[in-house]
């Protein structure tokens, strides 16, 4: 077996572990609630750790089949992304065409260029050619009525659903200083500081968050947020080892996406005020939907990818 | 056999494109004998609900479909009574040898379920629904015990507008209210209102908004 694949399950193991210990607390919890009752709170609490489980495990197996696997788990989740934001957004008749393009043929292609390592077109297909393209699709059916808005509500679809999502797989792409092909492991350790950061600074904001930061849109606070990029500071410090960056270089990313990440949640969560949404599906239990959770991911991906092309390259 | 497999194919194609869901606000997901009634804006409309029912329902459910539709062509010949076990029907009053409300009334006294589409076309207006045909209001008469389910289906006019063949993916949820009866003495035309008023009650708020 090789580092790579060795430093994977090492990972995988870590998570387990800290699931199992969650799993544990939350069913103990449940033993203290009294026979034929059930709390709320320790339920909500269990079906949002169940669903991790699934999330982890998923990552794992993608994460262990190589690049092709991360791709195509992507290439999914950009789909599930897709169609989520969509449901929501404005959209005519006339706009059938060119949505369906974007689901079945511009999405495909982002991932396709992916895989083929095609940077320089992988940078510039949706924000330059699918922005173009679309727009001429939907006005040869001819239906000028909110027009502007129509195509701008699906270019950001395409933006934050597919382009910034397919930059995490891009990651793939980066070469090593040392020739090796643990950039991989990159991906790892992007979604783990994120998440975690997310997961701070969720539980930090409940327990002492009193200023909040946009008070109309979230209950996000500055308290929150400060916890939540320090615990992924610390925790990208501690996994500097699968990084090229060093530890407090991998400290500095993991601030870095996970301060990204959860001013991205803000934008979303501005977003859904305005669209009357309040979780944007309903698959995956407790957490509501694949935006909802990947929505500091989408954000930070851009950010993590370019500076560490052009920083650490 | 061959049935089973494409049934389940169908139901696998539709989860994946609009990741359907149902939402059993007024009723169990439970295999009781019951007419769910619909609102009718696409041909995908049947799959959709069929597709949300668990399969130890979906095998006792039939959908009420017409003749002249499903019996076209041999696909379509195979889908509809050998795949969703439709209870067809002919919509040509001139042609038709059986009677529709003896066929619909002889499949529930075998114990099926029956989903029908009492606006009896696709609605292609911007009004939430088309005036229901009598039918629902005499299979209530009739088979006063049978629990009437509305039964809303969101979204699918964006998803498959009539004239397009590709569907969009976009997420679909299928709400099921609480039943309703006929009651003693009422009306037609009254119960026909009130059933309507309970199948658009379940429509979402703003269902995504076309501009």
């Amino acid at each position: 077996m090789d580092r790579t694949t060795l430093d994977i399950l090492l990972l995988s193991l870590g998570v387990f572990v800290l699931l199992i210990a969650l799993t544990m607390l939350g069913e103990a919890l449940r033993a203290r609630v009294p026979q034929g009752r059930t709390n709320p709170v320790v339920e909500a609490f269990m079906m949002r750790v169940n669903s991790w489980w699934a999330l982890v495990i998923t990552l794992a197996l993608a994460v262990l089949i190589g690049p092709v696997g991360v791709i195509l788990l992507f290439a999914f989740a950009s789909f599930a992304a897709l169609r989520e934001f969509l449901t929501y957004a404005r959209k005519a008749r006339a706009d059938h065409l060119s949505l369906a393009l974007a689901c079945f043929v511009i999405l495909p292609l982002q991932y396709l260029f992916v895989a083929l390592d095609w940077t320089g077109l992988l940078t510039v297909f949706i924000p330059v050619y699918a922005f173009l393209l679309l727009p001429i699709v939907s006005a040869l059916r001819g239906d000028a009525s909110d027009f502007l808005g129509r195509v701008a509500q699906t270019q950001w679809g395409l933006m934050i659903c597919i382009y910034c999502l397919s930059l995490v797989p891009a990651l793939l792409t980066f070469d090593m200083p040392d020739g090796s092909d643990r950039s991989i492991l990159l991906i790892v350790f992007f979604i783990m500081v994120v998440q975690f950061g997310d997961l701070f600074e969720y539980y930090a904001g409940r327990q002492f968050g009193r200023r909040r930061i946009a008070p109309d849109l979230s209950p996000k606070t500055v308290e929150g947020v400060i916890a939540g990029v320090l615990a992924a500071a610390v925790i990208g410090g501690f996994l500097g080892w699968i990084t090229p960056f060093g530890m407090m270089g991998a400290a500095a990313m993991a601030a870095l996406a996970s301060f990204t990440g959860l001013l991205g949640s803000l934008v979303f969560a501005a977003i859904k005020r305005d669209r009357g949404v309040k979780d944007w599906s309903h698959l995956i239990p407790g957490h509501g939907g694949f935006l909802d959770q990947l929505d500091s991911v989408i954000f930070a991906a851009p950010v993590f990818y370019h500076v560490t092309l052009f920083v650490w390259g | 056999m061959a049935a089973r497999f494409v049934g389940h194919a169908l139901a696998l194609t539709a989860r994946f494109i609009t990741a359907v869901r149902a939402d059993w606000r007024g009723i169990e997901p439970v295999a009781k004998q019951r007419v769910y009634f619909a609102n009718h804006v696409s041909n995908a409309d049947m799959p959709m609900i069929w597709t949300v029912l668990p399969v130890h329902m979906r095998r006792q459910t039939r959908p009420v479909a017409a003749a002249d539709y499903w019996l076209k062509t041999k696909l379509r010949a195979f889908i509809g009574p050998e795949v969703f076990n439709c209870v067809l029907i002919d919509r040509r009053p001139e042609a038709r040898s059986e009677d529709p409300m003896e066929k619909m009334l002889q499949a529930l006294d075998e114990g099926s379920s029956l989903i029908i589409f009492p606006e009896g076309n696709r609605n292609m207006t911007d009004d939430p629904l088309l005036p229901f045909r009598a039918g629902l209001y005499n299979m209530g008469r009739a088979r006063p015990h049978v629990d009437l389910v509305p039964t809303w289906v969101a979204n699918l006019n964006e998803i498959m507008p009539k004239g397009e063949v590709i569907p969009l993916p976009l997420i679909c949820t299928v709400t099921f209210g609480e039943p309703i009866h006929v009651a003693e003495g009422e009306g037609k035309d009254a119960f026909l209102k009130r059933a309507a008023d309970a199948l658009v009650a379940l429509a979402p708020q703003e269902p995504g908004g076309r501009a």
